[in-house]
C-alpha cells in the first residue's frame, strides 16, 4: 500500500488496546474492535460507558492514553485528516452555527471538505428533507432538524464509513423509521456503518454485529445472532391439559427448569428433547397448541451483561473484571 | 428523511481538492459578519470617533494637554490622532479582545469545533484562519476608528497641514499617509494584545474569561505603568508600545520607539501565539 492511501484490504476501523484516562477514572480500557467493511456495527453501553470517548479518538478529536485506531489501516493520529478520508458521521449531536442557514453550515462544511461536496448538498438536503427550511437559521432548528443536517453534513462527504451517535435522538417516531430506512439502504449499497445507539431495537434491526461496552470495557464483540443464539434452549409450550403435560415434561429425560403458570408451561432443553417431549404428548392424547422456542431478547443481553459488569466490584468480584468474550457468553 | 433518495455511495476519496487556508479565512471571516458581537466591536470603533467630535463641537474645552489636542479645532486631521490616544485605554484593547477572546473558545462551548475538525481540514489550516481573521477584524475596526475621525473631523475643521510634534508642518498629503502609518504602527501591539486574547480562548475554552482576562491584563499593565516606583518597568509594558507612533509625528521621524514597540510586541505575540498553537494542535475536543 502507498503510504498516502487506505489499504483496500484494511478495516474500516481497528482499534486495538485503546485507553483514555481523565483523572483517576478510566473511560476507556484496552478497547479492541473491528469493524470490517460492509458491517452495520452496533455500539451499544450505558451512559458513562466509553461509547462516545472511543468515536473521538476514532475521528482524532481525542488522543489515547495508549493503543491506536486506524480507519482504513490510517491512523488519523499521525495521518490526519487524511486518516478521515471516505469518513464521515457525528459523536454527539451534530453541532452547527447557530447563526447561519442550514445551507450555509452545509456550504460551510463542504467548504471544508473541498473536492465536489458542494455538488451533493442539495441531493443531502432533499434526503433528509430539510430543503424547505434550508434558508432559515440553524438557531430556530428543532432537534431532529439538527440530527437531519448532521446527517446531511456527513453524507457531503461521500463517506464509506459512516459513524453515527444516537442519530435517532429527537427524532419523531416517522422519523426514527426513515432514518433506518435510509441507514439500511446506505448499508446496502456497500457502506460500512458504526451506529451508537440506546435503541435496542434499531440496533437489532439494523446490525449484524456488536459490541457491548460497559465501565469503559469491552464486554462483548461479534455476531449479534452468535450473541441472540446463547440465550436459546428455553421453550414455551401450551397445551390442552398443561397439568398433565406438566406431569409429562417433568418425567422426560432432558427436559429442565419446568414452570406452570396460568400462561402455560415453560422449560429448558436440547432441541432433541423437545422434540422427544413433544411426541410424548402426543402419544398421551394431548394436543400442542403453541411449542415456541424463546431467545431473550437484544435488551435483556445487553443489561445482562452490563449490569453483571457493574455489580461485580460491589459483590466483591474482581473490581476489574475481564471483557466477556465471544467464545465465553456462547458456553 | 426520505430513505427512498439515499444517495448513491462513492469511493471517498478526497485526496484532491482539499482546501487551503484562504477558503478556511473566507468562511471565518464569513462567520464574524453573521454574528452580532462583530458590529459591537465595529460600531464602537464607528461611534467613539463621532462622540468625541460631537463633544468638542458642543463645548469649547479640549484635550489640550495630550499631543495634538491643541490643534484639534485646527484641522480635522488631529482627530483620528488624539482618538488613538484616548483608545489605547479600553476602547482598543476590549475591541481586539472581543474577538480574538471568542474565536476558538466559543466553537468549542458551541461544539463546532468538532465539526470543523472532522472535516478535510487540518488542524494547523484553522488556527491561521482563524488569526488571520481575527487580525483582519481588528485592523478592520482600527481603519474604521481613524477613517471616521479622519473623513469627519476634516468636514468640519478642514484638512489643513498638520503641526508636527516637533513645531514644524506637515503638509496635507503627507500627514494623511503619516496618519495610516500611524495607525499600522498602532496596530503593532493591538495585534500583540489581540495574540494574548487569542490564547485565552484557546486554552480556557471561555469567552467571557478570555475577553475579561486580557482586559484585566491590559489595565494591570496600565497601572503599572503610573506607579512611579516601577518606572523601569515602563518600557517592557505593552500598555506603552500604544504611543510609539508618535515617532512618525517629528521631522525628523523617530524610528526608535516604533523599533521598540515591535520587538517588545512580538516578545509578548509569538509566545502567545505559539503556545496557542500547540493546545489548539494537541487539545483533546471533547465538546
Amino acid at each position: 500500500m502507498s503510504a498516502g492511501r487506505a489499504a483496500d484490504g484494511e478495516p474500516a476501523i481497528q482499534a486495538r488496546g485503546l485507553v483514555k484516562r481523565y483523572g483517576r477514572i478510566t473511560a476507556v480500557d484496552h478497547v479492541d474492535l473491528t469493524v470490517s467493511r460492509g458491517d452495520v456495527y452496533g455500539y451499544l453501553g450505558p451512559n458513562g460507558a466509553g461509547k462516545t470517548t472511543t468515536l473521538r479518538m476514532a475521528l482524532g478529536l481525542i488522543t489515547p492514553d495508549a493503543g491506536t485506531v486506524k480507519l482504513f489501516g490510517r491512523d488519523p493520529l499521525s495521518e490526519g485528516v487524511s486518516a478521515l478520508d471516505g469518513v464521515a458521521g457525528f459523536v454527539e449531536a451534530p453541532r452547527f452555527y447557530p447563526y447561519l442557514t442550514g445551507r450555509a453550515n452545509l456550504e460551510l462544511v463542504a467548504a471544508l471538505d473541498g473536492g465536489d461536496a458542494a455538488g451533493r448538498i442539495d441531493g443531502a438536503l432533499d434526503t433528509v428533507e430539510l430543503a424547505d427550511r434550508a434558508r432559515d437559521k440553524v438557531g430556530g432548528y428543532s432537534h431532529g432538524m439538527r440530527q437531519r443536517l448532521g446527517f446531511a453534513g456527513a453524507l457531503l462527504r461521500d463517506p464509506r464509513l459512516l459513524i453515527l451517535d444516537e442519530p435517532a435522538t429527537g427524532l419523531d417516531p416517522g422519523g426514527m423509521r426513515d432514518m433506518r430506512r435510509l441507514i439500511r439502504r446506505l448499508a446496502d449499497q456497500g457502506m460500512t456503518v458504526l451506529l451508537s445507539s440506546h435503541l435496542m431495537g434499531e440496533v437489532e434491526e439494523l446490525c449484524d454485529r456488536v459490541v457491548i461496552i460497559s465501565s469503559g470495557r469491552v464486554r462483548y464483540e461479534g455476531a449479534l445472532a452468535d450473541l441472540i443464539a446463547t440465550t436459546s434452549g428455553r421453550y414455551e409450550l401450551r397445551t390442552t391439559d398443561d397439568d398433565r403435560a406438566a406431569a409429562i415434561a417433568r418425567a422426560q429425560r432432558g427436559i429442565e427448569d419446568t414452570t406452570h403458570d396460568a400462561r402455560g408451561l415453560s422449560f429448558t432443553a436440547e432441541e432433541p428433547a423437545a422434540a422427544a417431549l413433544s411426541i410424548a404428548l402426543g402419544e398421551a392424547g394431548i394436543g400442542i397448541a403453541a411449542l415456541v422456542p424463546r431467545t431473550a431478547t437484544l435488551e435483556e443481553l445487553f443489561f445482562r451483561l452490563t449490569e453483571e459488569a457493574a455489580v461485580a466490584p460491589a459483590s466483591g468480584g474482581d473490581p476489574d473484571p475481564a471483557p466477556i468474550v465471544e467464545q465465553e457468553v456462547r458456553a | 428523511m426520505s430513505a427512498v433518495t439515499a444517495p448513491r455511495i462513492g469511493r471517498g476519496r478526497r485526496a484532491a481538492g482539499r482546501p487551503g487556508v484562504g477558503t478556511v479565512y473566507c468562511w471565518e471571516l464569513r462567520k464574524l459578519r453573521a454574528q452580532k458581537r462583530t458590529y459591537l466591536g465595529l460600531g464602537a470603533a464607528m461611534l467613539v470617533p463621532l462622540i468625541f467630535i460631537v463633544a468638542l463641537v458642543s463645548s469649547s474645552g479640549g484635550p489640550d494637554e495630550v499631543p495634538f489636542g491643541r490643534f484639534v479645532r485646527e484641522t480635522g486631521l488631529a482627530i483620528p490622532l488624539v482618538g488613538l490616544l484616548f483608545s489605547s485605554i479600553w476602547l482598543f484593547p476590549l475591541i481586539a479582545s472581543l474577538v480574538a477572546g471568542d474565536i476558538v473558545a466559543s466553537e468549542d462551548n458551541h461544539g463546532t469545533l468538532k465539526t470543523i475538525l472532522t472535516r478535510s481540514t487540518e488542524r494547523w489550516q484553522i488556527f491561521v484562519a482563524k488569526l488571520l481573521a481575527t487580525l483582519t477584524y481588528t485592523f478592520a475596526a482600527l481603519a474604521l476608528f481613524v477613517g471616521i475621525g479622519l473623513v469627519i473631523g476634516g468636514l468640519i475643521w478642514g484638512f489643513d497641514p498638520l503641526p508636527s510634534l516637533t513645531g514644524t508642518t506637515i503638509p496635507t498629503g503627507r500627514a494623511i499617509l503619516l496618519i495610516g502609518a500611524a495607525a499600522l504602527a498602532y496596530s503593532v501591539p493591538l495585534m500583540a494584545i489581540g495574540s494574548i486574547a487569542f490564547l485565552l480562548s484557546t486554552i480556557t475554552h471561555n469567552s467571557a474569561g478570555a475577553v475579561v482576562g486580557t482586559l484585566i491584563l491590559s489595565f494591570t499593565m496600565q497601572l503599572l505603568a503610573v506607579i512611579s516606583g516601577l518606572d523601569f518597568m515602563r518600557p517592557y509594558l505593552l500598555s506603552e508600545q500604544f504611543d510609539s507612533w508618535q515617532g512618525l509625528l517629528r521631522e525628523p521621524t523617530d524610528w526608535a520607539p516604533i523599533g521598540h514597540a515591535a520587538w517588545l510586541s512580538a516578545c509578548y505575540a509569538v509566545p502567545a501565539l505559539g503556545w496557542a498553537f500547540v493546545a489548539f494542535l494537541r487539545r483533546d475536543v471533547a465538546g
